[in-house]
């Protein structure tokens, strides 16, 4: 794969992009424990965004790993994943926003820290929507990528801390043009008492389209049709 | 599993709402909110918006999360966007409520079934129609992730996600009380495609006490 773009975002850094389909997106976590809120939205017709009903129940599973798909709210995929080396991506637990963050990690203010400040996800999510037209009305549950929390018998939700090691990374191939909004905050169940998010690399690919026996057509009979949706909607509309 | 002391009798309001059907409904602050599982493994799709401004509405993260678990009983504050709590449970003779499963689209059904369920109605249109009468020029876009109750979403210890038969029955309920004004939008699932009615879609009733 050819590489495009490379940077490096800072712990509770926020970052959103479009990412066209066919391209992959490669994030990695730099120094381990990072936690990365992501939320995405159809590039050109921005009501259509990740729905995680959708992606949880089109494949039957309770959290993300290779080779299943991010799904839409329209019955077609945003992405698929392509390389994972966690394992296991929660998809549940939302984002923290300013309360959670001063319960957890006390308040820290602008004025006497200055950039070291303490930002909670939430706040980052509706800081990059707003720049692409989006709000509140547009938030969504969230993707919480490299952190796993797991849910006993009866529902109760336990996060497992060390999970995701320096040097771990996930690939996620488009299907869609996408817009991609995510930011590196602490995931809100993490149990440590200390404010430190860490930081990843973005870093993307130009990549070759799915082939027919691709992993993410197999994996689930859905997924071949969302496939199927999406390669419908370019069909069609370009 | 706590049953309620409010008689039926003494609701304000009291109705039926059919498979297929939408209903919005504003719970006053204070106010107590029945929905009953008239035949038993209905599911009943219901958003929660702020009456006074309703970009604060339901959200299923921020309720998982400040209960740190998955399924909503007696206990459960249903959480707002914005941090505030809409609804509290005060009774629960099902005993499991869903936040997880969030509801049927034509297009979800295309991806889940086939292509031929296309035409099938689904929970999602009932929104958009219910949230198109609200008049606050709101849509598709004010579908947040939705509260099914009376389904069962189980979640085993290593990630598979299954939609079971419901643990429900008939005459089976959920109370809640308004924490603040909130309009009710439910949407009772036309869905054939799966257990989570008992591919049999039923009524549900709806009481408001004060």
């Amino acid at each position: 794969m050819t590489e495009l773009y490379t940077r490096e975002l800072n712990g509770a850094g926020m970052w959103s992009r479009i990412i066209g389909r066919h391209k992959t997106l490669r994030i990695t976590d730099l120094e381990g424990g990072a936690n990365v809120g992501m939320l995405l939205y159809n590039a050109t017709e921005r009501h259509e965004r990740y729905n995680m009903p959708d992606t949880l129940k089109g494949q039957h599973i309770f959290y993300l790993r290779a080779p299943y798909c991010v799904h839409s709210d329209m019955g077609r995929l945003f992405a698929s994943i392509t390389k994972d080396t966690v394992g296991w991506h929660d998809t549940v637990c939302g984002a923290g926003d300013a309360a959670l963050a001063i319960q957890k990690y006390g308040a820290k203010t602008f004025q006497e820290s200055r950039n070291e400040f303490h930002r909670n996800s939430r706040d980052c999510f509706l800081i990059e929507l707003s720049k692409w037209g989006l709000g509140e009305r547009d938030l969504v549950p969230n993707i919480n990528w490299f952190s796993k929390v797991v849910a006993d018998e009866e529902g109760r939700l336990s996060f497992i801390s060390g999970h995701s090691r320096t040097g771990d990374s996930i690939d996620l191939r488009f299907e869609m043009d996408t817009l991609v909004v995510l930011n590196s905050c602490q995931h809100p169940l993490d149990p440590d008492p200390k404010y430190h998010p860490r930081p990843v690399r973005l870093e993307v690919f130009k990549s070759d389209p799915p082939a027919i026996d691709d992993p993410s057509f197999t994996v689930r009979p859905e997924n071949a049709r969302a496939h199927q949706s999406t390669d419908e909607f370019y069909l069609l509309s370009q | 599993m706590i049953e309620s002391t409010l008689n039926p009798a003494d609701a304000i309001h009291d109705e039926v709402v059919l498979a297929g059907d939408h209903w919005l409904h504003l719970i006053r602050e204070g106010q107590t909110l029945r929905i009953e599982d008239v035949e038993g493994n209905q599911a009943a799709d219901t958003l929660f918006y702020s009456a006074s401004d309703p970009l604060d509405r339901y959200s299923a993260g921020d309720t998982i999360r400040h209960q740190a678990a998955l399924y909503l009983t007696t206990g459960t504050k249903l959480m707002s966007t914005r941090g505030n709590t809409l609804l509290t449970i005060v009774a629960d003779t099902c005993g499991r409520h869903d936040t997880l499963g969030g509801a049927c689209s034509r297009e979800s059904n295309v991806m889940r079934y086939d292509f031929d369920r296309e035409s099938m109605h689904a929970c999602r249109d009932s929104f958009i129609r219910g949230l198109q009468c609200w008049s606050h020029g709101m849509g598709k876009r004010d579908i947040t992730c939705n509260i099914n109750f009376f389904m069962n979403v189980p979640v085993t210890p290593d990630g598979q996600l299954s939609f079971a038969d419901g643990v429900s029955g008939p005459g089976r309920y959920v109370e809640m009380r308004a924490g603040m004004d909130v309009m009710c939008l439910i949407s009772n699932c036309p869905q054939l495609n799966n257990p989570c009615n008992d591919f049999n879609p039923t009524p549900v009733r709806v009481l408001i006490w004060d």
